[in-house]
């Protein structure tokens, strides 16, 4: 494969150190052997994962390219995209001037394994070797904290062993949880979260084991993208309605890859049918519309793109300026480029919140 | 709302009383089944009979019901809101038996009461063919068999499916409708095949009726995705009681997908956006609207077409107050679209009968 390397003259154009909320490095499973126990190793090898999906290797939708990367990004060296630090240095960090990035490690990490054992020692493994493979080179790559989710007990000691870690920048959900976010069975977990002083954040994907939509399965990977943000909306509406910012209201959640012009749509109808049926939801104080304001940060990438750049402003502006986080999604193939994401009309101002400014407040990293 | 105008009303929800009001309309196999089983109510919890949305205080009738006969709903529907005419549709839980032939049966039984109930008693009125999801070529018989009545506008299936509505084995459906001029017009509802989010079920009514949104973004990716439109370019699609404000976001982030991944689905060869401008049509309540009339009017912006809303009161789910069957902040200029034009453009046999 031939790799023409864009020259990094390009980055004088950042004006500010960007703040890149979703990077996805790449470990192997030999990358976390370190890390894991004899028994979860062997484990691994004989009987593998189980993620609530049918394939041994790859994915049930498959993806529109290798590994969902740019075709470019596979490193010269060898190794698959987003494995090689310096080559991901060269192509993105320092290309780009980013300040300060967040991994979001996908696989593999663990999440969604059927057997909650295998899940926590996985997402040990994978935390640890964000901090030796990745930040311990690059301290400009801060840590998620992978946890198993669908486990409360197990992710909370997880939590716990990195809190006060200012290496770690949040707490780690895949979006498709095995039920909604808002049931009990996730409170600790959010509970921990908030002792710990970490956001949380929800990235798009992971398998719950539930058919992709309410109808159905759907034929085609275009439609598995797209249900993505949908299955959010429901477990964004079940946090608010449950009350979970009631009896938590230091939380913060931050949302990934899910879109975010379906957020003030989303306000206004909870809103609507909460107006006419408060007693069924007596313990939520405010309009669910206060409470999405106030606890959701929404990453931009994919940027959302109207036909008329302006209506996308619009939402950004219902949806709270302070509340929008730039990523690129580095290495995938619906990449956004720092320097062309962004609609060309936002003021100086606003961009520079977008890129670093409500990063830098949101994760206290100085 | 402006006085003069006629309005069509595209979704209006006639209540069955129970099933004994459907026994006249069964034969003796099925009567007896609904009598020797003790088959008394197919409700949903879609609508929990009690709860505020599900009818408003005072369209609530002695037995706490709105509307269980057409006087009633034309009194609110017609005399107080001027439509000239309303479209039925009927939401009775046949859509949810698991027995194919039961759910034909009743099926029928559904659509002759509302053609002997409602169509009957009053000129006005119109209605939707209810189809039995559970087995295509059933659902085919049934189109055929009432689409002899030209009173019957479009064909009424629920949001929530077994399977996603573009897929193949539902086409024959997709070619019925077309043959007969007859949209297919996709209902807040559920077949409960699945849990009502994708998620799994949510604990708060509020939460399951908001989620009801999430299946309309499904079935037109899905319709558009599988090539129903290319298919079928006749075929109009309309969503009824989908909330509409969702719409928008959910095309922009739809369109940008199949630009970066429209090798896998060839024959949608032209935006989503375009395709859902010309096959798919939203009817106004509830709209979703947010508080301030001038995001409603920047929302209508965002829609791109004039043509794409349908006026429809949604009685008598509760839905707006007093009076206000068009949310504030829809454009004065824009009304004869919607509560006239737009629903003729949409419904073939309201042109020409």
């Amino acid at each position: 494969m031939n790799i023409e390397v864009r020259q990094p003259q390009l980055g004088a154009k950042a004006r500010v150190g960007i703040f890149d909320c979703d990077i996805h490095p790449k470990s192997s499973l030999e990358d976390l052997r370190p890390y894991l126990s004899n028994r979860w190793w062997d484990y691994l090898q004989t009987y593998g994962q189980r993620q609530r999906h049918g394939y041994v290797k790859g994915f049930p939708y498959p993806k529109s390219q290798p590994l969902a990367s740019r075709r470019d990004s596979w490193p010269p060296g060898g190794g698959l995209p987003a494995s090689d630090l310096d080559f991901m240095r060269q192509q993105h960090l320092d290309f780009y001037g980013i300040e300060w990035g967040v991994m979001n490690p996908l696989s593999p990490t663990g999440q969604g394994e059927q057997n909650d054992e295998l899940s926590a020692a996985m997402a040990f493994a994978a935390n640890e070797y964000q901090l030796e493979g990745w930040n311990r080179r690059d301290p400009r790559l801060k840590a998620s904290v992978v946890i198993p989710y669908e486990n409360s007990e197990m992710s909370c000691a997880e939590i716990r062993k990195r809190a006060g870690d200012r290496r770690f920048a949040h707490v780690l959900f895949l979006s498709r949880t095995s039920e909604l976010l808002g049931k009990r069975r996730y409170w600790p977990i959010f509970e921990a979260a908030v002792e710990a002083g970490l956001p949380i954040g929800v990235h798009v994907f992971g398998s719950s084991g539930r058919p992709m939509s309410s109808t159905g399965w759907p034929s085609f990977y275009i439609e598995e993208i797209t249900e993505h943000s949908a299955s959010l909306q429901a477990s964004v509406a079940s946090l608010i309605v449950e009350g979970v910012f009631e009896r938590f209201p230091e939380l913060k959640i931050v949302l990934i890859e899910a879109g975010f012009a379906w957020i003030p749509a989303l306000g206004w109808r909870l809103d609507q049918n909460w107006k006419r049926m408060k007693d069924e939801v007596p313990h939520l104080k405010r309009a669910p519309s206060e409470y999405l304001r106030e606890h959701f940060w929404v990453s931009t990438q994919p940027m959302e793109e109207a036909e008329d750049p302006d209506h996308v402003i619009d939402v950004m502006e219902w949806i709270g300026w302070d509340k929008i986080l730039f990523a690129s999604d580095y290495p995938h193939w619906d990449f956004d480029d720092p320097f062309l994401a962004l609609p060309p009309s936002l003021s100086e101002e606003r961009r520079n919140k977008i890129y670093s400014g409500n990063a830098k407040a949101l994760y206290r990293f100085d | 709302m402006t006085g003069p105008l006629h309005a069509i009303d595209c979704d209006v929800h006639p209540t069955v009383p129970d099933m004994k009001a459907l026994l006249p309309y069964l034969d003796d196999f099925w009567r007896e089944t609904v009598e020797e089983r003790g088959i008394n109510s197919l409700e949903t919890v879609t609508y929990p009979p009690n709860a505020p949305l599900t009818a408003r205080a005072q369209w609530r009738g002695q037995h706490g019901r709105a509307a269980t006969a057409a006087s009633e709903l034309t009194a609110q529907v017609c005399d107080r809101w001027q439509a000239g005419i309303a479209i039925c549709n009927c939401l009775y839980g046949v859509g949810l038996l698991f027995s194919e032939d039961m759910a034909a049966a009743f099926t029928r039984a559904l659509n002759d009461w509302v053609v002997k109930e409602w169509l009957d008693r009053d000129p006005r009125l119109r209605a939707s063919i209810v189809v039995p999801m559970q087995n295509t070529e059933y659902a085919v018989d049934e189109i055929e068999r009432c689409a002899k009545d030209r009173r019957f506008v479009q064909i009424l299936v629920l949001a929530m499916q077994e399977t996603p509505l573009g897929r193949r084995h539902l086409w024959p459906i997709y070619a019925a409708a077309e043959r007969h001029g007859l949209p297919l017009g996709i209902h807040a509802g559920s077949s409960y095949r699945h849990s009502i989010t994708s998620l799994g079920w949510p604990s708060y009514y509020i939460e399951d009726y908001a989620s009801h949104t999430q299946a309309f973004q499904s079935q037109v990716a899905s319709l558009v995705c599988e090539g129903v439109f290319a298919k079928y370019p006749g075929l109009k699609v309309v969503l009824l009681e989908s909330g509409v404000t969702w719409l928008p976001g959910f095309l922009w982030r739809f369109s940008k997908f199949w630009r970066g991944v429209r090798s896998e689905v060839p024959w949608v060869d032209r935006s989503p956006a375009e395709i859902v401008r010309d096959h798919v049509r939203l009817t106004i309540q509830p709209f979703d609207a947010p508080g301030d009339p001038d995001q409603v009017e920047r929302v209508i912006d965002h829609l791109r077409s004039d043509a794409i809303l349908l006026y429809a009161s949604d009685y008598p789910h509760w839905q707006f107050d007093g009076d206000e069957t068009v949310p504030a902040g829809i454009p004065a200029a824009l009304h004869r679209k919607i509560l006239v034009e737009n629903p003729l453009a949409t419904y073939d046999r309201l042109r020409s009968s």
